[in-house]
């Protein structure tokens, strides 16, 4: 369980957050929902302990996320940033052990472990088939779906289903910053099926930002709505996904439905004129 | 991985070996023909054997100083490319290079009131000034959450590089005929090492060096996927760029104190070893090490018999070769 207890952030004068409480229970698939500026891609790295907050605090199964040790975390959550520009050219599989980093010590080489670890991880976001394809030569969607890959390949367990929650079993956390906002649709969609199908199968928590409502409606259980650093609603997602909260987050006018054939919410903004 | 053990025991035997055989042939070749043979004779008492003594005396020195120092450089550009995530970053460009130049100018030209010591204190202030300039770059990286975009990155390579080079200016303009003289030659990169002392002073800074680079290659993997990407794999990255900072200044330090600030061998190599063995640092930077090894001292070969009997600064060659290869490679990253 992740939980974030009144965490405020500040840059410098200026404050990004302000006394955000959230609980992402085991095994949930969570949207940060807001608009730019908002605080989510903030919000999400003080979940990810990678900032500490100004005020507040974070706690990953009971104990303060900041007295974690650094290499312990990693093998438990994960973060897949908006955007990864290597500096070098490395292979796929290359980009995908890189994940194995926190389980292996100083001058130890990957084994056939972390391999089949690492391919498992390939073939769980389909990229399995890239392995020796140089990751510039990726498409964005392609590139975003190794990064993941290499994210999985963090975790302890990944070669092990779980059928059901262990509450001894300590939770493993993925974290996702704005990942569709270099997506064009096809990709979105097929980005949604693995997550969703990683949060089923392999029973890991995911908690992703994002200002697409849509994307958000359609993956998400639960959701967040921050704006200017607060939170204005939480709950679940067909509760809070009203066209009131819409126009709280973003001072646009929108027609909330929900849509048989997709099977979830859809929002569609009206034009005020 | 089995296969990635072989590729990388692979690796290392094919580069250590190929340079230990350039720096074991270079010393033969020169402008005066020497035999392996005749050097070797004991029956010609080493007064006598002219061969003997240009190989130990005037070739050999050479030879290990141009390996000690095209190595140091090509790891030090190596790990300076990956701390800053800028394959455009060295030595030379970053101004490091030009800040041991200055740490070792005060001393030679002021430290020789210090007498007996000055030998040994010149590699020691080289790396001071190399890690004054470095610490001026950590600083400028660090600034901003960000890593430094080429253009700051170079311009202030080039402000760091005019600034030393004006105070080296104002210590020659301060200092004697001869010493302006030696110290010029200096300032070409030079191999022409006087003694095997100079070198026996120099090789702790270079062995400590070395062996804190052993810790560095997987987390400059992770480095170059980011800082942020690398702390949320469980990298220590403070701790990283730390010693990887301070492992490159003392390396620079070193092989500048040794030859003078030789440029573009921290650029060429690491980029031509990329092409060959790909960019996983535990391959990079050990190859790289032993290319730029016999990489100058095959440099050094052509400065000494391009000619003859002159023998030209191996700085010379390295840059006529090295900057057309840094402009390609600033048009091919851009």
């Amino acid at each position: 369980m992740l939980h974030a207890d009144n965490v405020s952030f500040n840059y410098g004068e200026r404050p990004v957050l302000r006394g955000v409480s959230i609980t992402v229970p085991s095994g949930a698939l969570l949207g940060i929902l807001g608009p730019n500026g908002a605080g989510k891609t903030t919000f999400l790295q003080l979940l990810a302990g990678m900032s500490t907050p100004s005020t507040g605090q974070v706690t990953f199964d009971g104990m303060d996320i900041s007295k974690i040790e650094r290499s312990h975390l990693a093998r438990r959550m994960a973060i897949v940033p908006q955007e990864t520009y290597l500096t070098f050219d490395y292979t796929v599989l290359e980009v995908a052990l890189m994940g194995r980093h926190p389980h292996l010590r100083t001058f130890e080489i990957e084994g056939p472990i972390d391999l089949k670890i690492t391919r498992e991880a390939l073939a769980a976001t389909g990229t399995v088939e890239l392995e020796n394809r140089t990751f510039r030569s990726l498409s964005g969607g392609e590139k975003q779906r190794v990064i993941i890959a290499s994210a999985l390949a963090q975790f302890e367990q990944a070669s092990q289903e779980r059928l059901h929650f262990d509450k001894n079993q300590p939770s493993t956390v993925l974290l996702l910053d704005e990942p569709t906002t270099s997506l064009d649709l096809h990709y979105q969609l097929a980005l949604g099926t693995i997550l969703k199908k990683l949060n089923h199968e392999r029973k890991i928590t995911i908690v992703i930002s994002t200002h697409d409502l849509n994307f958000a409606a359609m993956l998400c259980q639960e959701l967040v709505l921050l704006r200017d650093g607060r939170t204005i609603a939480t709950g679940r997602t067909e509760q809070v996904l009203t066209s009131e909260s819409v126009r709280k987050l973003y001072d646009v006018d929108a027609s909330v439905q929900f849509h048989k054939a997709s099977g979830h919410i859809t929002v569609v903004p009206l034009d005020k004129d | 991985m089995v296969a990635f053990r072989q590729r990388l025991i692979k690796t290392y035997l094919l580069f250590g070996i190929g340079s230990l055989l350039v720096c074991l042939v270079a010393p033969l070749v020169g402008s005066t023909p020497i035999t392996l043979r005749r050097v070797f004779d004991d029956s010609i008492p080493f007064a006598n054997n002219v061969d003997a003594q240009i190989f130990f005396i005037v070739r050999l020195p050479r030879a290990i100083a141009g390996a000690l120092v095209g190595s140091a450089l090509a790891a030090s550009g190596v790990v300076f490319q990956a701390l800053l995530s800028n394959p455009l970053a060295t030595p030379f460009t970053l101004g490091v290079s030009a800040g041991a130049s200055l740490g070792a100018m005060l001393v030679i030209t002021f430290g020789t009131t210090l007498s007996l010591h000055s030998f040994s204190v010149v590699p020691i202030a080289s790396f001071v000034g190399a890690l004054t300039a470095a610490t001026i770059v950590y600083a400028l990286a660090t600034f901003r959450r960000h890593h430094l975009s080429t253009n700051v990155l170079l311009l202030a390579g080039v402000t760091l590089n005019s600034l030393f080079s004006a105070i080296i200016l104002f210590v020659q303009y301060l200092a004697d005929v001869s010493q302006t003289f030696r110290t010029t030659r200096w300032l070409m990169g030079n191999l022409d090492v006087s003694s095997y002392g100079t070198i026996l002073a120099a090789l702790p800074l270079i062995l400590i060096a070395f062996t804190l680079f052993a810790w560095l290659p997987r987390t400059l993997n992770m480095l170059t996927m980011g800082s942020e990407s690398a702390a949320s794999r469980g990298v220590d990255v403070m701790k990283t760029q730390r010693l990887a900072f301070l492992s490159a200044s003392l390396a620079t330090g070193a092989a500048v104190s040794l030859a003078g600030p030789i440029g573009f061998i921290g650029i060429v190599i690491p980029h031509l070893v990329r092409l060959l063995v790909g960019s996983d640092h535990r391959m990079v930077l050990p190859a790289s090490a032993c290319f730029g090894a016999a990489f100058l001292v095959a440099c050094d070969v052509v400065a000494r018999t391009l000619v003859p009997p002159l023998e030209l600064p191996v700085g010379i060659i390295t840059a006529i070769l090295g900057g057309p290869f840094f402009l390609w490679l600033l048009i091919r990253n851009r």
